[in-house]
């Protein structure tokens, strides 16, 4: 094979990577939206926050430290060498856990009945809460996550396609991060086991039944605050999961949750209701921007990738409004 | 008893239909204007210029741009940014092949140009709306800033990538560049933007707007007692994009004097205008500039009061800016969804009633 067709080959492989990465961040929006009718755009700040409070605990940094340090003139920052990994994640998780239950009652509970576009500029302030908030409790530095996933190129699949290129080209084997292969396969752990939990459980079930009809469901006696809970937990939980693999990727910074915005085209490409959707969407995005920036971006001044999502689902839009997977919008004026 | 409507007694059509029918309405207005022009020019200095006025008067014009859109006509966009960055290097190619051209002019033509590019990304709107219109705003937001960092005719192949607004002379008094003194760009300012709002009032109180707000309440209903959702969705597009290219270009040629798109026109710059709007009220002029009127404020009160008071970090302060934007937008949301502007309306039933209970 020509060397051409081998970088394409290498580029389309990094794409589904990057792609199962938006499609993390975007099982996060399917699932509330799927279950309150609410377009999350917190969910990538989201993601950053719990990475935020990850590395906090890990490191065993103070929360507010910096505002106590500024309002008593005290000098604090960690309060020892921070604790094991595993016993972060869990706490993190109690916190996003806490967050969904404040949510829920302080601003949720008011919303009911509102119109779609007000929800959504509702979850705009909130993003802008929590960005600050995070900001506020850990520091704005960027960090660097180590959860003890592997990361760094993988030479077993570089001497695997080294000898793919005709003889006497200059090929050096493909290179993919091996960080990206474990994301990949948690994510798609993570799709089978919401799926399982979904069609199996009682609560599963009591979601699906807010998701298809909120009075209907509260008439059969499903409690749709608690159910509301559930379903942003839940979403803090993948946003805890998207934010460990984002952060150990390329650090716990602000640029996270320009991330999520991605997401948003993944969903017009997945459709806004599906899970599998969300993946294929983000799959498609991932290759797509890949491909275009190798082919086309460097001819037209490079960073495609900041506008090429959006402008696909933009033409997607016209054609398909309710995405691939989508159900069916009837609705034409 | 300090509000009212009673004893107004008019005698022609003309009279009763003028823009400020009520005339405590139009006496409050005549004075805000006078003190506007005719006390502040003498009493302003290079702080209250650019840190105060200059951002407010810009900011109440892309505020008004977005309110016209979003609040009247009911589409949420997140191109603001993008639209003003059209307006900003519209603004920037005409000051340089024109050197001639008197600034006003350019700037209204750099709101007309924004205006075409507002109606080509307003095409989606037609089948779209929502959040889906929202996200294909986004493309916009993206696409044109990306489209003025990479394509070097835009900012004249300059080495930095930035766009410098020339020294350009209005009745001999120089408005844009370094020298420009703070009562000459805050009177400019302050003329289009009366003059604009002056005209959006009466958009939104005649035909056209009243097309918007049929749109806006119901679009199927809308189109069946004859609203043409073409017409109505992209003429807000237009008009819209209009205001905002026109405060693009402002912001660019007369507040900041120079730009790099993406610092000054990013995403961050869409949601801002777009909380002006919510926290103002949507669907009113007020609202505009009440909106930007608290967004300008309180970032630069906040750091007065935190950094120069407390003598608390910076960095701090920033945070706290956000985290009490962020609680501020849900709490008008969730209390006042029609924000600072229905305060107003009902400050104004107060004193209609006041000393008495009914």
């Amino acid at each position: 094979m020509s060397p051409v067709i081998l970088n394409a080959l290498e580029v389309i492989l990094n794409g589904l990577m990057a792609g199962v990465m938006y499609a993390l961040v975007a099982l996060g929006f399917v699932l509330i939206y799927k279950a309150s009718g609410i377009f999350n755009y917190a969910q990538g700040v989201m993601a950053l926050f719990a990475a935020l409070t990850l590395v906090g605990f890990q490191t065993g940094q103070i929360p507010f430290a910096h505002l106590i340090n500024a309002i008593f003139g005290t000098k604090l920052h960690h309060w020892g060498d921070g604790m094991n990994t595993f016993l972060a994640i869990i706490l993190t998780m109690l916190v996003m856990i806490l967050f969904a239950w404040l949510l829920e009652k302080i601003v949720l509970k008011h919303m009911v009945n509102q119109a779609p576009i007000i929800l959504f500029m509702t979850t705009i302030g909130l993003a802008y809460f929590m960005e600050g908030f995070g900001d506020l409790m850990w520091g704005a530095d960027i960090k660097t996550m180590d959860v003890g996933l592997p990361s760094g190129g993988s030479f077993w699949l570089e001497d695997f396609t080294r000898g793919w290129a005709a003889e006497g080209t200059e090929y050096y084997g493909m290179y993919i991060d091996v960080l990206d292969v474990w994301a990949a396969g948690i994510a798609i752990l993570l799709v089978i086991a919401l799926t399982l939990f979904s069609q199996y459980t009682k609560t599963g079930r009591a979601l699906r039944a807010v998701a298809d009809d909120h009075q209907a469901a509260l008439t059969v006696g499903i409690s749709l605050r608690s159910i509301w809970i559930i379903v942003w937990s839940l979403a803090g939980f993948v946003a805890l999961v998207a934010g460990i693999m984002w952060g150990s990727k390329s650090g716990v910074q602000f640029s996270l949750s320009l991330i999520a915005l991605k997401a948003l085209p993944v969903l017009i490409l997945g459709g806004f209701t599906s899970i599998p959707g969300a993946i294929i969407g983000g799959l498609i995005i991932g290759v797509g921007e890949k491909l275009f920036e190798y082919s086309i971006g460097s001819m037209i001044g490079g960073a495609t990738e900041n506008w090429f999502a959006y402008v696909l689902a933009l033409a997607f839009l016209m054609f398909r409004p309710q995405g691939l997977f989508g159900e069916k919008i009837i609705e034409r004026v | 008893m300090f509000y009212r409507e009673a004893g107004d007694f008019k005698t022609s059509y003309a009279k009763d239909q003028q823009s400020f029918p009520i005339k405590l309405d139009r006496y409050w207005v005549w004075g805000v204007l006078a003190i506007a022009f005719l006390v502040v020019p003498f009493f302003i200095n290079d702080y209250w210029e650019k840190s105060v006025l200059l951002p407010f008067l810009v900011w109440s014009m892309a505020a008004l741009g977005l309110n016209i859109l979003t609040g009247y006509c009911g589409q949420v966009s997140l191109g603001t940014g993008g639209f003003m960055a059209v307006g900003a290097y519209a603004c920037y190619k005409l000051m340089v092949a024109f050197p001639g051209l008197n600034i006003f002019i350019i700037v209204i033509l750099a709101g007309l140009i924004t205006a075409v590019v507002g109606i080509a990304f307003g095409l989606p709107s037609l089948r779209i709306k929502g959040f889906y219109l929202a996200v294909a705003t986004l493309a916009a937001q993206f696409f044109l800033v990306w489209m003025f960092n990479k394509i070097p005719w835009f900012y004249n192949n300059s080495a930095s990538g930035m766009i410098t607004s020339p020294e350009r002379l209005m009745f001999g008094v120089p408005i844009t560049g370094a020298s420009a003194p703070p009562w000459a760009t805050y009177l400019f300012c302050l003329t289009l933007v009366t003059i604009f709002a002056f005209i959006a009032r009466n958009l939104t109180r005649g035909r056209i707007g009243r097309s918007w707000m049929a749109i806006r309440d119901m679009d199927i209903a809308a189109e069946i007692i004859g609203v043409p959702p073409l017409q109505a969705k992209l003429s807000a597009f237009a008009v819209s994009s209009f205001y905002i290219g026109m405060s693009g270009a402002m912001l660019f040629g007369v507040y900041l004097g120079s730009a790099e798109p993406t610092e000054a026109f990013g995403i961050d710059k869409s949601f801002l205008v777009l909380f002006m709007v919510i926290v103002g009220g949507l669907g009113s002029i007020l609202g505009s500039f009440l909106g930007a009127a608290f967004l300008v404020l309180v970032p630069v009160l906040m750091k007065n009061i935190m950094v120069g008071g407390f003598g608390w970090p910076a960095d701090l302060a920033a945070h706290l800016e956000l985290l009490f934007i962020g609680a501020l937008i849900m709490f008008f949301l969730i209390v006042e969804p029609h924000g600072l502007a229905q305060l107003w309306r009902m400050t104004k039933e107060k004193l209609r009633l006041w000393p008495f209970p009914h």
